[in-house]
This record gives C-alpha cells, sequence and structure tokens, in this order.
C-alpha cells in the first residue's frame, strides 16, 4: 500500500511448482481415462467374441430365429428378445406412471416433513440388492397373483416384472422429482397467478416444463429393466418362449427366459459347446447395443428439449 | 391554480379520513360509503369515474413474526394506475399481493383485517383464491412466461377456464392489446423462451388480460428491462388503465410520476404513510418523511 512497507516479492517462484502441478494434471487425466478405458476394452472384446460368433452363425438366423437350444446349438434370439420385451413392457406400465405420480407428489404437494420420509424410504427401495427382490417375487408375489385367481405358473414373466417395476420406481421418481424441482418457482406463481388450481398448475406447466427430465428418467429407467438380470433369473424361469400374438395377455402368466437370464445359464451351465459359449458374446453385444442407443436418446432428448432457466 | 389548491385540500381531506379510519375502525361501517368519499378526490384530478374497486381495511400480514404490513387503509380507484412506492422491504408487494391473494401460497404468512374487492372481503371462508384470480390478473417483477409456444401462453388462461371459443380470436385480441401483435404475428408457434426480455413481458401482460380480468397487479413489471422495453411497457400500462384498473408495485419512483394517477407511499415497517393523486405525492406531500424519501434524502 505504501512505499514504507513493501509486502512480499512478487517475483520469487518456487522451483518445482511447475513440475509438481504438471504431475497433477496427469495424475487426475488418468483417474478420468481409465472409466474410458475399461469401457472401450469391454465393447472391443465383446465384439471380438460376438465376431467369432457371426462367423459360424448367420447373423439373419440368430436375429430371426425363433428357437433358442443351447443343447442343439440351435441359437434364436427372438425367445430371448420377447423375454426382455415383456419385462421391459410390464414394468414400463407399473413403474413410469406410479414414478412420476410419486415424483409429482415430492416436488408439489409434500410437505416439507413428508419429503424428509418418504425420499430416503424410495432411497432405501433403490437399495435393495436385486436377488432380494427375485425371491420376494418368487415366494410371495407368485402366490399372490395365483391367490387372486390369475393363471400364473409357479415361474413367469408377470411376477418378476412386477417387481423390477417396483425395483426402478425410485429411478424414475428421483430423477422426474429433480427435474420438476429445478422448474423455477416463477412459472408455478404465474400459474396460479392466472386462476390456475395446484393440479392444473402441476399438470399445465410444471410437468411440461421438466418434460425433458421426466423422459430422460423414463428411458434410462427401462434401459434398467432391460438389464436387470437376477429377479428374472429368479423368478421367470429358465424356458426361452416366443411371444403368442393371438393371445397376448396369456403371455405373461408363462415362464420366459430374457436375454440376461440366457447369458446367466449358459455361463453356470456345466458342459456348453465352444459355440453356445461364444454366443455369450453376441447376446451381450447386442444387449449393449441396446441399452446404449436407449442412454444416447435419453441424452438427445435432454438437450433437446432442456429449457434454458437462469 | 385554483384546480391545484382544490386538489390538494380534498387529498388532505381524504387522507386525514384514511387516518381517521385506521385510528378508530368503524365497526358496522360498509366498505362501499367510506369508498364514495374517496371518489370525489380522483373524480376531481382525472376527470374518470375512480370508483373505489379494492380497498383495504386495518389490514396487518405477518411473515411469522415479522410485521410486513401495519394497519393499511386504502381505496383504489377503478380504472386507472395506482403506484406503491417505497424501499425494499416496506410492505409494498406484500400489500400487491394481498389483493388476488398469492401470499396464500407463503405458508408462514399469516393476514389480518380486511380487503374488498367490489364490496366482497376477498378472506372471507366463501371466496375461492382461484376464481379471485381470474377476475385480479397479475403480472410480475422477472418475465416468466410458460416454456410453450407464444400462442399457447397467451391461450392458458382461456383453456383452463374451458373459454375456448374463438381462441385464435382471443389470443390476437390480447397480444394486439399488449403491442405485441406485430412482432409475433408470424411466429406464434415458436417458443416464448425466444423473445426478448421486453417482449417476453408483454407477453406476460397479454397472458393476463386474455381472460378480461378487471384488476391487473404488477410487480416491479419493468425492473428486469432496458430503457427501451421499459417505456414501451410504461405507456402499455397508461393504455390498459383505460379498460383495467391497474395497481403496479415500483421502485422506480419517476416511473410512478409518470404513469400513475393515484400513489401509494409504503415506508420501512409497513406502513402505508401517504396515499394521494400523484402530482400531489410528489409536489407537494403532506407527509415530512414522504417528502425525504420522494426528494432522495433516505430510502
Amino acid at each position: 500500500m505504501s512505499t514504507e512497507t513493501p509486502g512480499p516479492d512478487i517475483t520469487s517462484r518456487p522451483s518445482g511448482r511447475a513440475a509438481r502441478e504438471r504431475m497433477y494434471r496427469y495424475v487426475l487425466l488418468m483417474c478420468a481415462a481409465t472409466s474410458i478405458l475399461v469401457t472401450v476394452s469391454i465393447v472391443v472384446l465383446l465384439a471380438r467374441d460376438a465376431i467369432t460368433f457371426f462367423t459360424l452363425v448367420n447373423p439373419v438366423n440368430f436375429f430371426t430365429g425363433t428357437e433358442f437350444l443351447i443343447s442343439r446349438d440351435v441359437y434364436g434370439l427372438l425367445p430371448l428378445l420377447s423375454g426382455t420385451l415383456l419385462v421391459t413392457v410390464i414394468s414400463a406400465v407399473i413403474a413410469l406412471p406410479t414414478g412420476l405420480a410419486a415424483a409429482v407428489y415430492l416436488s408439489e404437494y409434500a410437505s416439507s416433513r413428508m419429503r424428509s420420509v418418504l425420499k430416503p424410504g424410495l432411497e432405501i427401495l433403490a437399495g435393495i440388492p436385486t436377488v432380494v427382490y427375485g425371491i420376494f417375487a418368487l415366494v410371495y408375489v407368485t402366490p399372490f397373483l395365483q391367490s387372486i385367481g390369475l393363471p400364473v405358473n409357479t415361474f413367469n414373466i408377470l411376477s418378476a416384472s412386477i417387481m423390477v417395476g417396483i425395483m426402478i420406481i425410485p429411478m424414475v421418481s428421483s430423477l422426474s422429482e429433480d427435474a420438476m424441482s429445478a422448474v423455477p418457482d416463477s412459472l408455478r406463481q404465474a400459474g396460479y397467478g392466472m386462476g390456475a388450481t395446484k393440479f392444473e398448475v402441476t399438470t399445465g406447466v410444471v410437468v411440461p416444463a421438466a418434460a425433458s427430465g421426466i423422459f430422460s428418467s423414463f428411458i434410462l429407467a427401462l434401459s434398467r429393466a432391460i438389464g436387470e438380470t437376477m429377479i428374472v433369473v429368479v423368478a421367470a424361469g429358465s424356458r426361452p418362449r416366443m411371444l403368442n400374438l393371438s393371445d397376448p395377455l396369456a403371455n405373461i402368466y408363462q415362464g420366459y427366459q430374457p436375454m440376461t437370464a440366457a447369458m446367466v445359464q449358459i455361463n453356470s451351465a456345466d458342459t456348453v459347446s465352444q459355440l453356445g459359449f461364444t454366443s455369450l458374446f453376441a447376446i451381450g453385444l447386442t444387449l449393449f447395443v441396446i441399452t446404449f442407443l436407449l442412454n444416447l436418446l435419453s441424452n438427445r432428448i435432454a438437450a433437446r428439449y432442456r429449457e434454458e432457466y437462469e | 391554480m385554483t384546480e391545484n389548491e382544490m386538489t390538494s385540500n380534498e387529498s388532505t381531506e381524504s387522507t386525514s379520513t384514511a387516518e381517521a379510519a385506521a385510528s378508530s375502525p368503524d365497526p358496522s361501517g360498509d366498505p362501499l360509503v367510506e369508498q364514495s368519499i374517496d371518489v370525489e378526490g380522483t373524480n376531481e384530478t382525472t376527470g374518470t369515474t375512480g370508483k373505489p374497486v379494492i380497498e383495504s381495511r386495518d389490514l396487518n400480514v405477518f411473515y411469522g413474526e415479522t410485521q410486513a404490513l401495519q394497519d393499511v387503509n386504502l381505496a383504489i380507484p377503478e380504472k386507472q394506475v395506482t403506484a406503491m412506492i417505497g424501499p425494499s422491504g416496506c410492505g409494498k408487494s406484500t400489500f400487491l399481493r394481498c389483493i388476488n391473494r398469492m401470499n396464500d401460497l407463503i405458508d408462514a404468512a399469516r393476514v389480518e383485517g380486511d380487503l374488498y374487492f367490489e364490496g366482497k372481503n376477498v378472506y372471507d371462508d366463501d371466496v375461492d383464491p382461484v376464481a379471485l384470480r381470474r377476475r385480479i390478473g397479475m403480472v410480475f417483477q422477472h418475465p416468466n412466461p410458460f416454456p410453450k409456444s407464444i400462442y399457447d401462453n397467451v391461450a392458458y388462461g382461456l383453456q383452463i377456464q374451458n373459454q375456448t371459443e374463438n381462441l385464435d380470436e382471443k389470443v390476437e385480441t390480447a397480444l394486439k392489446r399488449a403491442a405485441l401483435w406485430d412482432e409475433v404475428k408470424d411466429q406464434l408457434d415458436k417458443s416464448a423462451l425466444d423473445l426478448s426480455g421486453g417482449q417476453q413481458q408483454r407477453l406476460c401482460i397479454a397472458r393476463a388480460i386474455a381472460v378480461d380480468p378487471d384488476v391487473i397487479l404488477m410487480d416491479e413489471p419493468a425492473s428486469a428491462l432496458d430503457p427501451i422495453a421499459t417505456s414501451k411497457i410504461e405507456d402499455l400500462i397508461e393504455e390498459l388503465a383505460e379498460e383495467y384498473t391497474v395497481v403496479i408495485v415500483t421502485h422506480n419512483m419517476q416511473q410512478a410520476a409518470r404513469i400513475s394517477d393515484k400513489t401509494a407511499v409504503f415506508l420501512t415497517g409497513g406502513e402505508l404513510v401517504e396515499f394521494d393523486d400523484t402530482d400531489k405525492i410528489f409536489e407537494n406531500p403532506d407527509s415530512q418523511r414522504v417528502e425525504d424519501y420522494i426528494t432522495g434524502k433516505f430510502g
């Protein structure tokens, strides 16, 4: 400040600082790069073994085959895809409306005290190991469905899908609630100022304004349902089956083997041919591509419809 | 000259009437009786029928332990611009939000006293705040169009009221009244968020008047806008007063002086210090505190 008391010398630079800063930078970069490296390696290895499979089995036969029998080296994807499709659709029917409604309640209707109880409760739901859901489906849900008169088999896709749906509810509700909480209060005020009721403000203003976040929560939850393994392994049986399109409702009472469950079975089978083993990678790659595309779609929707608020 | 004198005399009278009402509220009083006293002062200055449409009686508002308004007695004339000025935290926005019961949305807010809209106490149990807000529109400090198209923003109020007959026509009329039609008529499907701040605020005004309310409340509608956009909003407000009762809260004293017929000065603590014709408030206020505030000695 004054010439009488000069501050510390501003030209003194500790030696070695630049080198240290460079080192920090590289260590951090390596950590960031590791995850990408691992992902890329997995995809490459997955693709390599899948290509081995596809040199022996015509991809057209694989993707259009209606029979999947490892014992006879018959690899058709469609029965497995049927199981995956059923799980996805049924769990979506359960989880998307319920999760969205829960999110609307938490974000718009719940008192702060209620929210402080319910939010951690939902998060606990997300923390339950999926094998527990699977056993619950087998031991409680299936007998319950039978007791209310539904003709379900012991292993059936319905009870497994119900539990998958319940499992992904917290994902939908938590991400959707984040999206709705991010809607500026000024928009709600505008709605109320126009003489809208709470429900009209919620459905006509808040939900549309949060639509991009809500849609991406839906898609992430769906891709989680598609990839879910333990629940379907435990509760949905081990028989690949084609969808019966002439009586769609009857399908849900039967056991199915979705793609993930089939992979577990192949991997843990005592005797499996070399071809059978590589089919694992073909199925895995297909699964990866499906969920990857869904995640891509989710990002695109989020980016395209995101409204900019200050 | 004589007219000016008359005005200030009568204004003084009406102020003292309000003060008298504040100190000794008349329990049996019909709000309309008192309104008729205030009417005369209004008539002299503007030459319009300034029948009071909103009147507060000993209005107190608390946010938790904090008192935001103290015994406010105020009669707002019909089809004129009434400005509320005062320093930050003086309660002027709180008063505005009492009129259409937006304070209901704040859990900690508690309102005591009476506030009459067309002779009916809006805090009576049988008043539906949703229906009330359909007759008393509001424009906020920051432009807050919905993230929808320009058209859908203006149509929103009509749609929630199921007044969807001739919707296109009504949207066009509202946009024209808000002096926005020429700028947006070719892009009604575009997102309202793509408009400039000033256009967004005029859109919010169009949205408010589309449902043809009786009163429009404006909470510092131009404070987030540049001078050109502000002057457009000000012109618009003066035009709107031909058809609507406009109550505007503003930080900007010049703005109040330019556009309002009546001015209420709130000072710290939620006290309404003076309410009178705008000319009187700015040229010859009764209260020394108001004069100090107007001339910039404080606030």
